[in-house]
Protein backbone atom coordinates (compact mmCIF):
# COMPACT_ATOMS: atom_id res chain seq x y z
CA UNK A 1 0.00 0.00 0.00
CA UNK A 2 1.51 3.66 -0.72
CA UNK A 3 -0.44 6.65 0.67
CA UNK A 4 0.38 10.25 -0.49
CA UNK A 5 -1.00 13.22 1.62
CA UNK A 6 -1.62 16.66 0.29
CA UNK A 7 -3.68 19.68 2.20
CA UNK A 8 -6.30 21.51 0.52
CA UNK A 9 -7.65 24.66 2.95
CA UNK A 10 -7.25 22.40 6.04
CA UNK A 11 -8.39 19.16 4.46
CA UNK A 12 -6.20 16.19 4.39
CA UNK A 13 -6.74 14.53 1.32
CA UNK A 14 -5.23 11.00 1.52
CA UNK A 15 -4.75 8.77 -1.77
CA UNK A 16 -4.07 5.34 -1.20
CA UNK A 17 -2.89 3.27 -3.86
CA UNK A 18 -2.33 -0.87 -3.36
CA UNK A 19 -3.50 -3.55 -1.42
CA UNK A 20 -5.15 -3.01 2.03
CA UNK A 21 -5.48 -6.57 3.38
CA UNK A 22 -4.01 -8.78 6.14
CA UNK A 23 -0.34 -8.08 6.84
CA UNK A 24 -0.13 -5.93 3.35
CA UNK A 25 -1.08 -2.56 4.20
CA UNK A 26 -4.12 -2.67 7.10
CA UNK A 27 -1.78 -1.42 9.65
CA UNK A 28 -0.36 0.92 7.59
CA UNK A 29 -3.31 2.78 6.46
CA UNK A 30 -4.35 3.28 10.44
CA UNK A 31 -0.58 4.90 10.44
CA UNK A 32 -1.39 7.42 7.62
CA UNK A 33 -4.61 8.53 8.79
CA UNK A 34 -3.42 8.88 12.86
CA UNK A 35 -0.41 11.08 11.66
CA UNK A 36 -2.83 13.15 9.05
CA UNK A 37 -1.92 16.90 10.24
CA UNK A 38 -6.05 17.36 9.80
CA UNK A 39 -9.20 15.84 11.73
CA UNK A 40 -10.90 16.68 8.05
CA UNK A 41 -9.69 13.81 6.63
CA UNK A 42 -11.02 12.81 2.61
CA UNK A 43 -9.09 8.99 1.65
CA UNK A 44 -9.27 8.94 -1.94
CA UNK A 45 -9.45 5.26 -2.68
CA UNK A 46 -9.43 5.10 -6.29
CA UNK A 47 -6.17 3.46 -6.15
CA UNK A 48 -6.76 0.75 -4.51
CA UNK A 49 -7.02 -2.65 -5.51
CA UNK A 50 -7.94 -5.30 -3.17
CA UNK A 51 -9.28 -4.26 0.22
CA UNK A 52 -10.10 -7.82 2.30
CA UNK A 53 -11.67 -7.91 5.98
CA UNK A 54 -8.87 -6.71 7.29
CA UNK A 55 -8.70 -3.58 5.44
CA UNK A 56 -12.58 -2.94 5.78
CA UNK A 57 -11.94 -3.42 9.76
CA UNK A 58 -8.82 -0.94 9.64
CA UNK A 59 -11.54 1.83 7.69
CA UNK A 60 -13.71 0.97 10.18
CA UNK A 61 -11.22 1.93 12.92
CA UNK A 62 -10.07 4.87 11.49
CA UNK A 63 -13.26 5.91 11.01
CA UNK A 64 -14.37 5.59 14.75
CA UNK A 65 -10.73 7.01 16.03
CA UNK A 66 -11.29 10.36 13.85
CA UNK A 67 -14.87 10.70 14.85
CA UNK A 68 -14.19 10.19 18.74
CA UNK A 69 -11.28 13.01 18.61
CA UNK A 70 -14.32 15.48 17.10
CA UNK A 71 -12.68 15.17 13.77
CA UNK A 72 -14.49 13.98 10.01
CA UNK A 73 -13.40 11.19 7.98
CA UNK A 74 -14.80 10.24 4.19
CA UNK A 75 -14.58 8.49 1.66
CA UNK A 76 -13.80 9.86 -2.29
CA UNK A 77 -13.96 7.76 -5.60
CA UNK A 78 -14.85 3.98 -4.32
CA UNK A 79 -13.57 1.65 -6.85
CA UNK A 80 -16.84 -0.67 -7.42
CA UNK A 81 -16.12 -3.92 -5.87
CA UNK A 82 -15.08 -1.64 -2.61
CA UNK A 83 -18.44 -0.11 -2.96
CA UNK A 84 -20.01 -3.57 -3.25
CA UNK A 85 -18.33 -4.88 -0.41
CA UNK A 86 -19.70 -1.85 1.65
CA UNK A 87 -23.19 -2.46 0.58
CA UNK A 88 -22.70 -6.23 1.47
CA UNK A 89 -21.62 -5.17 5.02
CA UNK A 90 -23.75 -2.10 4.86
CA UNK A 91 -21.21 0.50 6.01
CA UNK A 92 -22.31 2.48 3.63
CA UNK A 93 -24.71 3.91 5.67
CA UNK A 94 -21.95 4.81 8.21
CA UNK A 95 -19.54 6.32 5.82
CA UNK A 96 -20.07 9.38 3.38
CA UNK A 97 -19.41 8.67 0.31
CA UNK A 98 -17.79 11.05 -2.72
CA UNK A 99 -17.33 10.93 -6.51
CA UNK A 100 -16.60 14.76 -7.01
CA UNK A 101 -13.61 16.16 -5.11
CA UNK A 102 -14.72 19.74 -4.84
CA UNK A 103 -18.17 18.39 -3.68
CA UNK A 104 -16.15 16.39 -0.83
CA UNK A 105 -14.55 19.16 0.13
CA UNK A 106 -17.53 21.54 0.56
CA UNK A 107 -19.44 19.05 2.79
CA UNK A 108 -16.46 19.39 5.49
CA UNK B 1 -19.87 -13.63 -17.14
CA UNK B 2 -21.04 -12.69 -20.61
CA UNK B 3 -25.30 -12.66 -21.03
CA UNK B 4 -25.92 -15.77 -22.44
CA UNK B 5 -22.79 -17.54 -21.97
CA UNK B 6 -22.17 -20.46 -18.96
CA UNK B 7 -19.19 -21.49 -17.24
CA UNK B 8 -18.01 -24.65 -18.96
CA UNK B 9 -18.04 -28.05 -16.93
CA UNK B 10 -14.77 -29.32 -16.25
CA UNK B 11 -14.59 -32.70 -14.71
CA UNK B 12 -11.90 -34.43 -12.52
CA UNK B 13 -10.04 -30.62 -12.17
CA UNK B 14 -7.91 -31.16 -8.69
CA UNK B 15 -5.33 -28.60 -7.59
CA UNK B 16 -3.38 -29.27 -4.17
CA UNK B 17 -1.35 -26.29 -2.38
CA UNK B 18 0.06 -26.18 0.98
CA UNK B 19 1.82 -23.23 2.31
CA UNK B 20 3.45 -22.12 5.76
CA UNK B 21 1.35 -19.67 8.15
CA UNK B 22 3.02 -16.62 5.86
CA UNK B 23 0.02 -13.73 5.28
CA UNK B 24 2.60 -13.22 2.39
CA UNK B 25 1.04 -16.60 0.74
CA UNK B 26 -2.55 -15.99 0.98
CA UNK B 27 -2.22 -14.68 -2.38
CA UNK B 28 -0.53 -17.28 -3.63
CA UNK B 29 -3.64 -19.21 -2.83
CA UNK B 30 -6.56 -17.04 -3.68
CA UNK B 31 -4.42 -16.61 -7.49
CA UNK B 32 -5.09 -20.16 -8.11
CA UNK B 33 -8.59 -19.84 -7.07
CA UNK B 34 -9.22 -16.92 -9.40
CA UNK B 35 -7.43 -18.75 -12.09
CA UNK B 36 -9.41 -22.31 -11.60
CA UNK B 37 -12.63 -20.27 -11.78
CA UNK B 38 -11.58 -18.50 -15.11
CA UNK B 39 -10.48 -21.48 -17.02
CA UNK B 40 -13.64 -22.57 -16.16
CA UNK B 41 -15.70 -20.24 -17.96
CA UNK B 42 -16.57 -17.58 -14.88
CA UNK B 43 -16.44 -14.34 -15.58
CA UNK B 44 -13.65 -11.53 -14.20
CA UNK B 45 -16.09 -10.45 -11.09
CA UNK B 46 -17.12 -14.16 -9.94
CA UNK B 47 -13.88 -15.08 -10.10
CA UNK B 48 -12.80 -12.28 -7.74
CA UNK B 49 -15.19 -12.82 -5.26
CA UNK B 50 -14.72 -16.94 -4.91
CA UNK B 51 -11.23 -15.85 -4.84
CA UNK B 52 -11.84 -13.14 -1.70
CA UNK B 53 -13.67 -16.32 -0.18
CA UNK B 54 -10.60 -18.35 -0.58
CA UNK B 55 -8.46 -15.29 1.20
CA UNK B 56 -10.29 -15.08 3.98
CA UNK B 57 -10.32 -19.02 4.83
CA UNK B 58 -6.46 -18.95 4.73
CA UNK B 59 -5.99 -16.06 6.60
CA UNK B 60 -7.89 -17.32 9.40
CA UNK B 61 -6.36 -20.34 8.93
CA UNK B 62 -2.83 -18.59 9.28
CA UNK B 63 -4.31 -16.14 11.71
CA UNK B 64 -6.72 -18.01 14.60
CA UNK B 65 -5.99 -21.60 13.13
CA UNK B 66 -1.90 -21.67 13.68
CA UNK B 67 -1.52 -18.74 15.54
CA UNK B 68 0.96 -17.37 12.83
CA UNK B 69 2.97 -20.01 13.88
CA UNK B 70 5.22 -20.55 10.40
CA UNK B 71 6.27 -24.12 11.07
CA UNK B 72 2.51 -24.63 11.26
CA UNK B 73 1.06 -25.76 7.21
CA UNK B 74 -2.28 -24.81 5.85
CA UNK B 75 -3.22 -27.28 2.68
CA UNK B 76 -5.95 -25.78 0.44
CA UNK B 77 -7.84 -27.96 -2.22
CA UNK B 78 -9.87 -27.42 -5.00
CA UNK B 79 -11.93 -29.83 -7.02
CA UNK B 80 -14.21 -29.10 -9.62
CA UNK B 81 -16.30 -31.47 -11.22
CA UNK B 82 -19.03 -30.37 -13.67
CA UNK B 83 -19.87 -27.19 -12.71
CA UNK B 84 -19.57 -27.66 -8.49
CA UNK B 85 -16.73 -26.05 -7.16
CA UNK B 86 -15.41 -27.35 -3.75
CA UNK B 87 -12.59 -25.68 -1.62
CA UNK B 88 -11.38 -27.50 1.15
CA UNK B 89 -8.72 -25.06 3.26
CA UNK B 90 -7.43 -27.19 6.70
CA UNK B 91 -5.11 -25.88 9.50
CA UNK B 92 -3.31 -27.34 12.51
CA UNK B 93 -5.11 -25.55 14.98
CA UNK B 94 -7.36 -26.35 17.83
CA UNK B 95 -10.76 -25.22 16.47
CA UNK B 96 -13.50 -23.33 17.30
CA UNK B 97 -17.49 -22.82 17.66
CA UNK B 98 -18.89 -21.18 14.25
CA UNK B 99 -21.69 -20.22 15.93
CA UNK B 100 -19.79 -17.96 18.24
CA UNK B 101 -18.82 -15.85 15.63
CA UNK B 102 -21.19 -12.78 16.28
CA UNK B 103 -23.58 -11.51 13.14
CA UNK B 104 -21.36 -8.05 11.49
CA UNK B 105 -24.62 -6.86 10.07
CA UNK B 106 -25.99 -6.95 13.49
CA UNK B 107 -26.10 -3.00 14.46
CA UNK B 108 -24.49 -3.48 17.76
CA UNK B 109 -21.51 -5.21 15.68
CA UNK B 110 -21.07 -2.72 12.73
CA UNK B 111 -18.45 -0.76 13.67
CA UNK B 112 -16.36 -4.12 14.92
CA UNK B 113 -12.89 -3.88 13.23
CA UNK B 114 -12.57 -8.00 12.82
CA UNK B 115 -14.79 -10.70 12.47
CA UNK B 116 -16.04 -10.31 8.68
CA UNK B 117 -13.52 -12.96 7.43
CA UNK B 118 -16.67 -15.88 8.10
CA UNK B 119 -19.49 -13.23 6.41
CA UNK B 120 -17.69 -12.91 3.31
CA UNK B 121 -17.13 -16.44 3.10
CA UNK B 122 -20.89 -17.18 3.63
CA UNK B 123 -21.55 -14.30 1.29
CA UNK B 124 -19.51 -14.61 -2.07
CA UNK B 125 -20.28 -19.15 -1.80
CA UNK B 126 -22.96 -21.45 -1.61
CA UNK B 127 -21.75 -22.87 1.45
CA UNK B 128 -19.52 -23.40 4.69
CA UNK B 129 -18.65 -25.94 6.70
CA UNK B 130 -16.29 -26.43 9.37
CA UNK B 131 -15.35 -29.80 10.66
CA UNK B 132 -12.90 -30.56 13.52
CA UNK B 133 -10.90 -33.27 14.83
CA UNK B 134 -9.35 -33.20 18.33
CA UNK B 135 -5.20 -33.68 17.19
CA UNK B 136 -5.72 -32.75 13.96
CA UNK B 137 -6.75 -29.37 12.75
CA UNK B 138 -9.93 -27.22 11.69
CA UNK B 139 -11.14 -27.92 7.89
CA UNK B 140 -13.44 -25.61 6.16
CA UNK B 141 -15.34 -26.97 3.23
CA UNK B 142 -16.77 -24.24 0.67
CA UNK B 143 -19.00 -24.93 -2.31
CA UNK B 144 -19.79 -22.97 -5.31
CA UNK B 145 -21.99 -23.71 -8.40
CA UNK B 146 -20.45 -22.02 -10.94
CA UNK B 147 -23.47 -21.86 -13.21
CA UNK B 148 -25.40 -19.69 -10.67
CA UNK B 149 -23.19 -16.52 -10.80
CA UNK B 150 -21.73 -14.77 -7.44
CA UNK B 151 -23.12 -14.17 -4.59
CA UNK B 152 -23.18 -10.65 -5.41
CA UNK B 153 -24.49 -10.72 -8.09
CA UNK B 154 -27.50 -13.25 -7.63
CA UNK B 155 -28.57 -11.07 -5.24
CA UNK B 156 -27.76 -13.34 -2.18
CA UNK B 157 -26.52 -10.47 0.06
Amino acid sequence: MKATTRDVNGIAIIKVDGKITIGAGDQQLRDVIANANSQKILLDLSGVTTIDSSGIGELVGSYTTVTNKGGKLKLLHLPAKLNELLHVTQLITVFEVYENEQEALGSF
Amino acid sequence: MPPGSKPMERDGERIEITISSRFENIELVQVIAEHLCENAGMDEDGSHWIGMAVREAVANAIKHGNKLDVKKKVNATFELNGHDLSITISDEGTGFDPEKVSDPLNPQNLMKTSGRGIFYMRTFMDQIRYSFEAGSGTSLVMTKNLAKGTGIASGKA
